[in-house]
């Protein structure tokens, strides 16, 4: 008898979820920013090599490649250029090639900027959002944890300045077995660290927020010139878990059409597919984009942390393989 | 063989790790924000027994193993081997002490049971779950004591020793969970 037709999260769990929603409606409304809804298809996708948009066609016969958003970014900041004001929204995005105990193809990203802020102040609003959202949980308060300073610690190596053997040493003493990287691959590296070492010990008791990234892993935020520059982004975490991203957003122009270009010749390098980068954005920018701060949000997984669930579907009415 | 790429990797998939055939235990998809994507695996090596984790990079691949469950039946020993026919193609295996690990002392001849083949070469043996053997050596039963509590040791006739109830006796049929090595109820014929 196929049992699949049933919903994998139980009631009391979607009534949960919904409640969530509501509290982060109120939030945002309390706070005067206006709810937008962008398109989740678009004639261009994220160049980020990391990242993989599932594609359609439009019309369906004959027409041109559509991609699904793995984020509401880029129509988000042509809706700042075009003055806005601070904005917010609940989006669902996908993403190819993700799927896990925390990853799912389709998920809620909660989306939002503030005009005239930076990162740090942004910060600030995130720890109050979440600290509502986890009512019930006992918390510390937050901890400010530069990315550096978290490997020293945690990983007991300088994500800077270690040269391959530094960083081979240090996988071995955390009994990581992982030989797919080469020499040259330092974020390769980072990553591997940060997720098997670092991550884990973070957001312990209290809400983590990790900042001042490497430049090379600064996306779309702008990156301070120094020794070594920094990217303005920032990254919160609970009980060992990613659950947010955000940035001081770049806005000038030039510097990322450099980086879009950069990430396509990545992709060609990697034999993985090009893609149409979003020149609407880009004119965006050109056009002027407000300084502002803007962050996205995992609704899933902070609501998988906060029922104590362990796996993204337990949240999810229906995951893919049964919808 | 099948070649697998991380994203099919799955609890139960057999694969070729540095030479030594290996069950994926369990595959964890991990990804820091954005960054490169890994698939931490933790893996039993089908020689050794050993469990142990290794992380790959997603998209890398690794050889399958050609490694199948059969179950076949246990015909005799002569003391080297322990010989194991295919009862629908009559394919004689030979076994040996190492493969046959605790498996051994608890066959006397006609169990089904299943055998790990690699590459048709035996690699382990799991016993049925329950077998029935006859006790060969243990101290004498106290008549009537059908009470719980005190327990001795009994031999059993292929080698095994457990613990039974006191009022078990020499000739006794036991039966008993190969899996815990416990006593479960004595047998009438």
């Amino acid at each position: 008898m196929d049992e699949a037709w049933r919903p994998r999260a139980t009631l009391a769990t979607l009534q949960a979820r919904a409640r969530c929603l509501a509290a982060i409606r109120a939030f945002f409304a309390a706070r005067g920013l206006l709810e937008v809804e962008t398109p989740q298809l678009s004639a261009a996708a994220t160049t980020d090599p990391a990242l993989a948009s599932l594609a359609t066609r439009w019309p369906a016969a004959g027409g041109t490649q559509r991609y699904l958003h793995t984020s509401p970014e880029f129509p988000m900041k042509r809706l700042l250029a075009a003055g806005s004001g601070d904005i917010w929204q609940l989006a669902r995005v996908f993403r190819d090639g993700e799927r896990g105990r925390r990853h799912h193809p389709e998920f809620t990203l909660l989306e939002w900027y503030r005009v005239g802020w930076d990162h740090h102040r942004l910060m600030d609003e995130v720890v109050e959002l979440v600290t509502l959202l986890l009512q019930g949980h006992a918390l510390a308060p937050a901890e400010r944890l530069t990315y550096r300073d978290a490997f020293a610690t945690h990983a007991g190596i300088d994500p800077f300045s270690a040269d391959a053997a530094a960083w081979r040493a240090c996988a071995r003493r955390h009994c990581i077995d992982c030989s797919g990287l080469d020499d040259a691959e330092r974020d390769g590296w980072r990553d591997l660290l940060l997720s098997h070492a670092v991550e884990p010990a973070l957001g312990l008791g209290r809400l983590t927020l990790l900042h001042d990234y490497p430049a090379s892993q600064a996306a779309l935020a702008r990156v301070r010139p120094g020794d070594p520059p920094l990217a303005e982004r920032f990254e919160l975490y609970w009980q060992g878990v990613e659950l947010a991203n955000g940035f001081h957003e770049l806005a000038d122009a030039a510097e990322q059409r450099r980086r879009m270009d950069a990430d396509l010749a990545r992709r060609r390098a990697l034999g993985l597919a090009t893609v149409p980068p979003d020149g609407h954005f880009l004119a965006a920018l050109e056009a002027g984009l407000p300084a502002c701060a803007g962050v996205a949000l995992g609704v899933d997984r902070l609501l998988m942390l906060q029922l104590g669930l362990d796996s993204i579907d337990a949240v999810l009415a229906f995951p893919i393989e049964r919808a | 063989m099948a070649v697998y790429s991380t994203s099919e990797f799955k609890s139960g998939l057999k694969v070729m790790l540095d030479g030594d055939p290996c069950a994926i235990i369990e595959n964890e998809f991990v990804k820091p924000g954005k960054g490169q994507a890994f698939s931490r695996v933790r893996l039993r090596n089908l020689k050794t027994g050993r469990v142990w984790e290794r992380t790959f990079k997603s998209g890398d691949s690794i050889e399958g193993a050609d490694v199948v469950d059969s179950e076949l039946e246990y015909l005799y020993n002569d003391g080297e081997f322990w010989h194991f026919m295919e009862p629908t193609t009559f394919e004689q295996f030979a076994v040996d002490a190492t493969a046959m690990g605790d498996a051994a002392q608890w066959l006397k001849g006609q169990e089904r049971c299943i055998v790990t083949l690699w590459n048709n070469v035996p690699l382990s043996v799991t016993a049925p779950n329950h077998v029935v053997l006859e006790v060969t050596e243990t101290d004498p039963g106290i008549r009537g004591d059908t009470a719980t509590g005190g327990v001795k040791p009994a031999t059993l006739e292929s080698g095994a020793v457990v613990k039974v109830p006191l009022f078990v006796e020499i000739g006794d049929k036991l039966k008993v969970d190969t899996r815990t090595c416990e006593y479960i109820s004595r047998v009438k014929e």
